[in-house]
């Protein structure tokens, strides 16, 4: 769990292991609008993921479509080898081993901050409640939150918030966690510290896909990154080739807008 | 004879605290099954299967918008007298009519809880049902654990107006003879030469009843308020 090195990709571009989350030729449309376009894209067990691109480019929907919180027109997606269920038993046992944490952070404002990280391991796992709580306080512990425990999420800044809804897709063991944009709705001050437990959990080996507008931390934690634009992945490179040598026009034009002030 | 012995002496052998307590039960068992047959009816109407989603909404709009006498004088000539369904009562007229008018209040009210709650529904953030989805609860859970609790909080006070509206509709059950304190009223009426004050005697009864509901739902409201 330490002493990994911080730059994961520049040990290792892709970490020996099978396919986890495969989706092949995944196509959706809202309305008129082909918002994902005959989509590839395979992630590998332990490998980090950062899906970037301009506003609009269909990353937050491809990343929400692993879970099935948005359904898929035509494709095909699979996790750890089985397709992704119609809804109902099937497809919750799926989300269960797949952590998702949200922009808006989403924590059950009815329910302490213990209470959001107990749920699924009470309710969906069967954990015993000792047994769930235990590990609630562990992992907001890790997370750096440990006292907040027993406040509820309107009393907690974003930061805090996002870090307790880190711990409550953790509580789960997943297999794979998806951020969609986990940073966005963040005061400036906040992201450190959500982005500090993201690449912890990086070095420890989770496999993360990430739609980000941190160019930073794609550099350091990503294995791969993957540009959006216009419903399409357009380039897929190693975070160290994208950034400094960008293939496609639309890649280039993205950079200069985001790279040219820091 | 005290002065307050002779404005009053037409109460004399009327029973009634215990015309009033069966207002109080009326209410309080139809506000029960209305509040439980409301809240699935509100989960249908919110829920995946579309046939369900077609039930509720056709319940809610076709038995909200008939007279509560009519479904009320329904429960007893025709549930009863036709096609006698008796909800256990055996051949006791005065428990028949009881259950039929908690029926029928009940199924009555239920459309109301229902939009009310359903209102309660649409103040949740969508974000919270994905959370909950996303962790792997199942529907019903998601609605139970997730949804309602919160949908329940915000639509105390709307709550608290169709308790009260409920408190009142009872009178509707002397209709079918539920000699609670709107029979009483009528009795009292018929016999008496005090109209005014049998009224204002009544009026104050039911202010009795509801004013004190409104006042504590409207501080459990406050209560229970989920802050975001």
């Amino acid at each position: 769990m330490s002493g990994v090195s911080v730059n994961k990709a520049a040990e290792d571009a892709a970490p020996a292991g099978d396919d986890l989350v495969v989706l092949s030729n995944v196509n959706k449309h809202f309305g008129a609008l082909h918002v994902l376009q005959d989509i590839d894209l395979t992630i590998a067990r332990g490998e980090v993921v950062v899906v970037i691109g301009p506003s609009g480019s269909g990353k937050s929907t491809l990343c929400r479509t692993i879970n099935r919180l948005e359904t898929i027109d035509s494709g095909a997606i699979s996790i750890d080898g089985k397709p992704l269920p119609q809804e109902g038993k099937e497809l919750a046992r799926l989300r269960a081993d797949v952590g998702m944490v949200f922009q808006s952070f989403n924590l059950f404002a009815h329910k302490t901050v213990l209470e959001n990280v107990m749920l699924g391991q009470v309710k969906v796992r069967g954990t015993d409640k000792k047994a769930a709580e235990a590990k609630a306080r562990s992992l907001l512990d890790r997370v750096g939150v440990g006292v907040q425990a027993d406040k509820y999420p309107a009393q907690l800044s974003g930061g805090q918030q996002q870090r307790v809804a880190i711990a409550r897709a953790l509580a789960m063991d997943p297999k794979v966690m998806l951020f969609d944009e986990p940073t966005s709705a963040l005061d400036p001050e906040m992201i450190n510290e959500v982005l500090e437990v993201m690449q912890q959990l990086a070095r420890e080996g989770m496999t993360m896909v990430v739609v980000t507008h941190e160019m930073g931390f794609a550099r350091s934690a990503a294995n791969r990154v993957v540009f959006m634009a216009d419903g399409k992945i357009v380039e897929e490179a190693t975070p160290d080739q994208f950034f400094s040598n960008p293939r496609s026009d639309r890649a280039k034009d993205f950079l200069s807008k985001i790279l040219h002030h820091s | 004879m005290e002065a307050r012995e002779i404005v009053f002496d037409f109460l004399e052998g009327y029973d009634l605290l215990g015309a009033f307590w069966v207002t109080v039960k009326l209410t309080v068992y139809s506000a029960l099954g209305s509040l439980i047959w409301g809240t699935l009816l509100a989960g249908m109407r919110v829920g995946p299967v579309p046939l369900m989603r077609g039930f509720g909404t056709a319940y809610v709009n076709i038995i909200r918008n008939i007279p509560l006498t009519v479904i009320i004088v329904f429960a007893s000539l025709g549930l009863f007298q036709t096609l006698q369904v008796k909800l256990g009562g055996g051949g006791d007229f005065e428990v028949i009519n009881f259950r039929l008018a908690v029926l029928a209040l009940a199924l009555y009210t239920a459309a109301f809880v229902c939009e009310a709650l359903r209102s309660g529904i649409n103040t949740v953030p969508t974000g919270q049902a994905e959370a909950a989805r996303a962790l792997g609860l199942s529907f019903t859970q998601v609605l139970r654990l997730v949804i309602l609790p919160q949908a329940f909080r915000a639509v105390v006070n709307p709550l608290a107006n169709v308790l009260i509206a409920l408190t009142k509709n009872t009178t509707v059950a002397a209709a079918i003879g539920v000699v609670e304190a709107a029979y009483l009223m009528k009795d009292m009426i018929e016999a008496e030469a005090q109209l005014i004050l049998i009224s204002a005697v009544f009026a104050f009864g039911f202010i009795c009843l509801t004013l004190p509901t409104g006042l504590l739902l409207g501080w459990v409201s406050k209560k229970v308020a989920v802050k975001r």
